[in-house]
């Protein structure tokens, strides 16, 4: 398809060795210099520029900032790890970490497991496949706000669907922005609604790389298919699964947009600050109470939080494929 | 006679021996089931977007909730058009111009990048190489957000769509895809073959590479418009409700009229219509360089 592109001359078979084409050394060298050394740093060099600008600058600049004073009123004041020791001693903040882990882990865990057995069944033989799977990824075209709106208005108090099923089986109606499990539950099956059908999609192919005579094999053998299913699939899609989970982490960590559109775009996170995050903690302190520094520091221990997340779950993956 | 029905009789027994492997990929009732609940709770919240955007508010809080489309929508539409807050109109237009020219750029950027790391030698193209992947895992957004911020002060740029549009550039994903993406679908041998004729680096990109990595740069192009469109917490940052994006419009008539459902929801779907057309459009491509891309990650 692509052979005789090469500026409308046919390229030819590789010429042999030894009559490789000489170019002229003299006045052309400099061009020829600049298009065989230096077009490489050229075609890679605006990737590194905007890298420069707008990754390194502000990650460096929130490590400094987060050792000052550092407010709207333009005092900069040298704090050293002030703002650290802060933090750790701040409810509000604490408050914030622990709504974000427990969110992060009521929203994976059934996520996982759901996509794992959604991508086992999208692995059958169907009809309309196309449609089907398209049907599955359906969540990932709305706007995380959106995903927000509805399931906000599905999650009312007094007329939302949720609560109306709920009261078939006599529940008494659920004020689910006003506790905090209740506001977890919510905020994570906005997640999951988003998130598993495309996490399904990347398991159907992993799930698809894995060769079929091993299946053949195991069942010649008389495993039974959940016995095939926990001792072949499962351990084969570790890659996969890596993937998915360290991906799962990060977008877990700074959770942002769901809570605050279930507080009508509040970064506070309720009246208590029952479902603030901590991305939302570092918006609320730079952002609405203008302390640079304070919210600096924050971004920097957020960081360290995703690292070790990041960290135990790739080394609880690791086990729980077994070490073959 | 003989000779037509061995095979097929062969295939039957092989079907129904226990445990046969041939049935191990065929559809269960169960398998069907999963799958028809799945699609439905994925469409429910989508439809719930259309039923409650075309009624009134006084059914959107009936109880038990209307489940069909009302006779409303018109109306609503025209009330978030017409919003005084919202400026959802504008917002429109500033997330269609954001995301279609970060699209262009990050496509274009990542294509040159791609190109360089997967074809060509050069010094420290490795360590280069290996420096996106590092930051690829650093959530930018969180981290740098009060430097960004008081840069865009000091450019004065607060409250402008070029504030959105620069920092999205850096997208280390998509240098990493066409890198992958170039190694697959140009061979070595066609640059080389070219590089003999005597074209330079930017006509090799231009006459060989280009026209191989076309699809690459189509499922980046739609991943990063579908990512940009979607974005929330930094137009909100650095915009002003009177020049939103239209994550940020929502964000206004949710804050200020919370209560009044069918406004907001008929907001909300308008937000979506893009992305379903590039759904509708691309969906195959979407889903196939989903599963491409996952399992070379």
């Amino acid at each position: 398809m692509s052979l005789h592109v090469d500026a409308g001359r046919p390229t030819r078979a590789p010429m042999p060795p030894g009559r490789r084409h000489v170019r002229p050394r003299s006045g052309r060298s400099f061009l020829t210099w600049l298009d065989l050394k230096a077009a490489p740093y050229l075609l890679v060099s605006p990737y590194y520029l905007l890298f420069l600008i707008f990754g390194l600058f502000p990650l460096g600049f929130t490590l400094y900032y987060s050792f000052f004073d550092y407010d709207l009123t333009g005092t900069v004041e040298w704090t050293g790890l002030g703002n650290y020791t802060a933090m750790l001693g701040d409810a509000d903040f604490w408050k914030a970490v622990v709504n974000t882990l427990a969110m992060f882990v009521i929203a994976t865990v059934p996520q996982i497991l759901l996509a794992l057995l959604l991508a086992n069944a999208l692995n059958k033989r169907i009809k309309f496949q196309l449609f089907v799977r398209l049907g599955v990824l359906l969540p990932l075209v709305t706007s995380v706000v959106a995903v927000a709106v509805v399931f906000t208005q599905l999650y009312g108090r007094d007329w939302g669907v949720v609560n109306w099923i709920l009261s078939w089986f006599g529940a008494d109606p659920i004020d689910w922005k006003a506790q905090r499990l209740p506001s977890w539950i919510a905020i994570a099956t906005m997640i999951d609604w988003r998130w598993t059908g495309y996490n399904a999609i990347i398991f159907l192919a992993g799930m698809q790389t894995i060769p079929k005579d091993l299946y053949e094999a195991a069942s010649i053998d008389g495993a039974s298919r959940r016995r095939q299913f926990w001792q072949i699939t499962i351990p084969m899609l570790r890659p996969t699964m890596i993937f998915v989970v360290l991906n799962s982490t990060i977008g877990g960590l700074t959770l942002f947009s769901e809570p605050t559109t279930f507080y009508n775009g509040n970064v506070h996170g309720g009246s208590d600050s029952q479902f603030q995050t901590v991305s939302m903690f570092i918006f609320e302190q730079g952002f609405r109470e203008f302390d640079y520094g304070y919210a600096s520091a924050a971004a920097w221990l957020l960081f360290l939080l995703i690292l070790v997340g990041s960290a135990i779950n790739f080394l609880l993956i690791r086990r729980i494929g077994g070490n073959k | 006679m003989t000779t037509l029905s061995a095979p097929a009789t062969t295939r039957r027994r092989r079907a129904k021996a226990p445990g046969g492997a041939s049935g191990l990929w065929s559809a269960t009732p169960m398998t069907r089931l999963i799958l028809a609940v799945t699609i439905i709770i994925s469409a429910f919240p989508l439809y719930y977007m259309i039923v409650i955007a075309s009624r009134t508010n006084t059914e959107a809080t009936d109880m038990p909730p209307p489940f069909l489309p009302g006779g409303n929508l018109g109306e609503n539409v025209h009330r978030v058009l017409t919003n005084p807050d919202a400026h959802y109109l504008a917002g429109l237009t500033n997330s269609l111009i954001i995301a279609a020219t970060v699209t262009v750029s990050v496509v274009l950027i990542s294509t040159f990048a791609g190109f360089a790391f997967a074809r060509l030698n050069f010094r420290g193209g490795k360590i280069l190489l290996l420096l996106v992947l590092l930051t690829m895992m650093v959530p930018l957004q969180q981290m740098g957000i009060v430097p960004l911020y008081r840069l865009m002060v000091s450019l004065e740029w607060v409250g402008s769509i070029k504030a959105v549009i620069l920092p999205y550039l850096l997208n280390g994903f998509g240098v990493f895809l066409m890198t992958q993406y170039t190694q697959q679908a140009v061979p070595n041998e066609l640059v080389e073959a070219a590089r003999v004729d005597g074209a330079s680096t930017l006509r090799i990109w231009f006459n060989v590479v280009l026209p191989a990595v076309r699809p690459g740069m189509a499922v980046l192009g739609i991943n990063t418009f579908m990512l940009i469109w979607n974005d929330f917490m930094w137009p909100l940052i650095v915009l002003t409700p009177d020049n939103p994006t239209v994550q940020v419009a929502i964000n206004s008539l949710n804050a200020k009229y919370g209560t009044d459902y069918v406004l907001i929801f008929s907001g909300t779907l308008m937000s979506i219509l893009p992305l379903i057309v590039v759904f509708i459009l691309f969906g195959r491509q979407i889903i196939g360089g989903l599963m491409e891309g996952a399992v070379k990650a």
